[in-house]
């Protein structure tokens, strides 16, 4: 009896440390490990709400898979890693969001542009639109002796016919071409364009070049779209949030762990242990079902940690006053677990309920905050109870007669 | 194991079997002389009240006259945390805003390098003629490490209609919960204990002024749980005490007896919560603050209302109305 509950007990701690040794490098691994949310790593949030056109037409389903389509193309581009790219169909939104972007502010920029190619002739008459585009690319063209960063557009078959026979007629005058209400250009037609090929000209670097065939390459989106909702997170920002939460994290652990040691000694250890264990399964769990940790997630994580320690302490305390009664140690850890059982039960159903509600009903923000809250209230009854109870035993099975103090209780006469 | 009690428990009600309730338990005088700051918390029930109303009245009045300070989550509007190399002045930013026929509210930080700006939600055309006016007037800012929020007055109206939504169907579910496992009683005083505590976070909220962003209605919410939480293991130990009651026993004796029988528990726990609560306050991100703050007040509320309201709510009910309180036969 004595030496197997010895034997169970270094097993289960040289397991544990493994256990907790092996997962830090996995679940701290930038590339494949937990994902960071855009508030801990910078990024932009955003919500695009497509607006009825000047003929008030009804925006259909086709419309919106269109413009998340296009947009899809164009995030592409910027080379984000895990876009997150969403439609709300009923209330004509897309939900871009987009982690980890050096330069937020420009990625807006191309994502919200309709990007409707036109040309027009000096009475503002569209004679010809980007929807018969091929190919756009950008390059430099050195010919004038210093660089001019331009864009090569590629029209298809029908669209050079067409091009072919506008700069035919419109030979000598100009042909303004437009971005959506913007004329970015105004050349005088010298000679009719028959290959299908043309050249739009003044931008400032490449980088816009760049963007500008990505935008005409993606094609124009079906219906204008405007911002209804953006937030947009510095990486600066973004890693200074994540060292001051980790940081505060930290802090609260080390202060907690020495707490429960100097209130409650030997148990206070073993809730430590099982605290430890309760992290680390957690982080596992939110790994496991692809969370994306943010602030409110952390903040849920924290709050899961406070609670479990409740239900350690009502434990503990309760284990008290029945030694206190004069109990037996191991009736007292008996007593102590089943009772407090009683209590822990309808407490933390309470709790679960709440943090369901918000999972149903709150905003992505606080979803994150409720599903690590409710992982946490369901590992930590596990933990908690079911795994400090194993602990304890073994350990009152190895000296049942070990002295009280070990459990904060001073001798009653 | 675990398995096994919960559907037992939960369907009978009843704490199970292999528990052998302590023959008489500890008496009351034990338990008093546990506690060197020991004192009569039942026969002082009036004082606790008049504290709590003490709190709450100036609350609820602040809330009727000058309401929340809702920040852009709930009512829309534009936010802005630029970052410059130099430090700057507010009037060079208000100046800045003046040139492109803009207002807000202008806070500086971190020695003056940082400023905070909040605006009513900008259009795009807005947004760019103000960041550009901002380089103009008051020099180059870090554009990459630039934040920035927009919530436009629609998604404003539904963010706070969403939260409203589940703070409700939140508190109804408490509510039925506890009804259903707790006799009518409990859930009367542990209702009015948790309006006690969101009013206290929402008065203070609205006193103070502090803004409520999207993670206000977390920590609400999480109150919710806590407190409800803090106050069903001290009324629990009142129904555990009132079954070992003998017929001379006086019924607030034994209310103030489970009181202090758990005290240990509620210091302790409040006091670890607080630690961890601290620690964010003080070392988190700005965008933790004022979640840590409505916790922070929030479990103090919690505490001290489960201690000092919940169980004199039931000791009130019974002065009143008499008859076995909180208890189902067993």
């Amino acid at each position: 009896m004595k030496r197997g509950n010895v034997i169970k007990l270094t097993i289960t701690v040289i397991l544990v440390v493994a256990f907790v040794v092996l997962s830090i490098e996995p679940l701290s691994d930038p590339e494949n490990g937990i994902s960071l949310g855009l508030d801990l790593r910078g990024g932009v949030h955003l919500v695009l709400q497509a607006e009825p056109g000047k003929d008030s037409t009804t925006i259909t389903a086709d419309d919106m898979e269109k413009a998340r389509a296009i947009i899809e193309q164009r995030v592409d581009a910027l080379g984000v890693s895990e876009p997150y790219i969403q439609v709300d169909n009923q209330k004509k939104r897309v939900i871009v969001e987009l982690a980890g972007i050096d330069n937020p502010d420009e990625a807006v920029e191309l994502l919200k542009t309709t990007a409707k190619l036109t040309f027009r002739d000096s009475d503002g008459n569209i004679l010809l639109d980007g929807s018969k585009l091929k190919d756009a690319k950008a390059a430099v063209d050195n010919s004038m002796g210093r660089p001019n960063y331009v864009v090569h557009i590629t029209f298809t078959p029908e669209g050079a016919n067409e091009f072919a026979k506008i700069t035919t007629d419109l030979l000598g005058q100009n042909l303004a071409i437009y971005l959506d209400e913007q004329m970015i250009q105004n050349p005088v037609i010298r000679s009719p364009i028959v290959n299908g090929q043309g050249q739009i000209e003044g931008y400032a670097s490449l980088e816009e070049a760049a963007n500008y065939a990505v935008l005409l390459r993606s094609g124009a989106l079906p219906v204008s779209m405007s911002i209804v909702e953006k937030y947009q997170v510095g990486a600066l920002l973004g890693h200074d949030s994540l060292n001051k939460s980790l940081n505060a994290c930290l802090v609260a652990l080390i202060f907690i762990f020495l707490f429960m040691l100097v209130l409650y000694r030997l148990p206070g250890l073993i809730a430590d242990f099982a605290l430890t264990v309760f992290s680390v399964i957690v982080l596992w769990v939110l790994y496991g079902i692809g969370t994306v940790l943010t602030l409110p997630g952390i903040a849920g994580f924290v709050l899961s940690l406070g609670m479990t320690l409740d239900l350690n302490i009502i434990v503990f305390e309760r284990i008290k006053e029945e030694l206190r009664l004069g109990k037996s140690l191991r009736a007292a850890v008996d007593a102590g677990f089943s009772r407090a059982f009683i209590t822990v039960f309808d407490s933390n159903l309470t709790t679960l309920f709440a943090a369901g509600a918000l999972f149903l009903l709150g905003s992505s923000s606080i979803k994150g905050f409720a599903i690590t809250l409710i992982i946490g209230i369901l590992v930590s009854l596990f933990t908690a109870i079911t795994f400090t109870r194993w602990i304890m035993r073994w350990i009152v099975g190895i000296n049942p007669r070990m002295n009280k103090s070990f459990f904060g209780v001073k001798e009653v006469r | 194991m675990t398995d096994k009690k919960l559907g037992g428990y939960s369907s009978e009600n009843k704490p199970p079997k292999n528990i052998i309730p302590a023959e008489g338990g500890v008496t009351y005088e034990q338990v008093k002389k546990q506690y060197r700051f020991y004192f009569n918390v039942v026969n002082k029930r009036y004082i606790w009240f008049a504290l709590s109303l003490l709190i709450l009245i100036p609350g609820i009045i602040s809330l009727m006259v000058q309401g929340l300070n809702l920040g852009i989550d709930y009512k829309g509007g534009s936010m802005f945390n630029i970052r410059f190399e130099q430090s700057i002045t507010q009037m060079q930013i208000t100046n800045a805003l003046d040139s492109v026929g803009l207002s807000g509210q202008v806070q500086l930080s971190n020695n003056g390098n940082e400023v905070l700006v909040r605006t009513d939600a900008l259009s795009d055309e807005q947004r760019d003629a103000f960041l550009k006016a901002i380089e103009k007037e008051v020099g180059s800012f870090d554009r990459a490490n630039l934040e920035e929020s927009l919530v436009g007055p629609a998604i404003g109206a539904e963010l706070k209609s969403s939260a409203i939504k589940a703070t409700t169907v939140a508190a109804i579910l408490i509510l039925l919960y506890i009804t259903v496992r707790f006799k009518f009683i409990y859930a009367f005083s542990g209702t009015l204990t948790l309006i006690h505590d969101v009013l206290i976070i929402l008065g203070l909220f609205s006193i103070f002024q502090w803004e409520i962003d999207a993670n206000f209605i977390a920590a609400v919410l999480t109150i919710f749980g806590y407190s409800i939480n803090d106050t069903v293991v001290i009324l629990d130990r009142i129904r555990e005490n009132e079954k070992k009651m003998k017929k001379r026993d006086s019924y607030e004796d034994m209310v103030d007896k489970s009181i202090w029988q758990t005290m240990g528990r509620s210091l302790k726990t409040g006091g670890t919560v607080i630690i961890a609560l601290l620690a964010i306050l003080i070392l988190g991100g700005e965008s933790t603050k004022i979640f840590a703050l409505a916790m922070l007040i929030g479990v103090f509320a919690g505490a001290y209302s489960s201690i000092f309201i919940a169980s004199q709510l039931v000791v009130e009910y019974k002065a009143r109305f008499g008859g076995r309180v909180g208890s189902k036969k067993s």
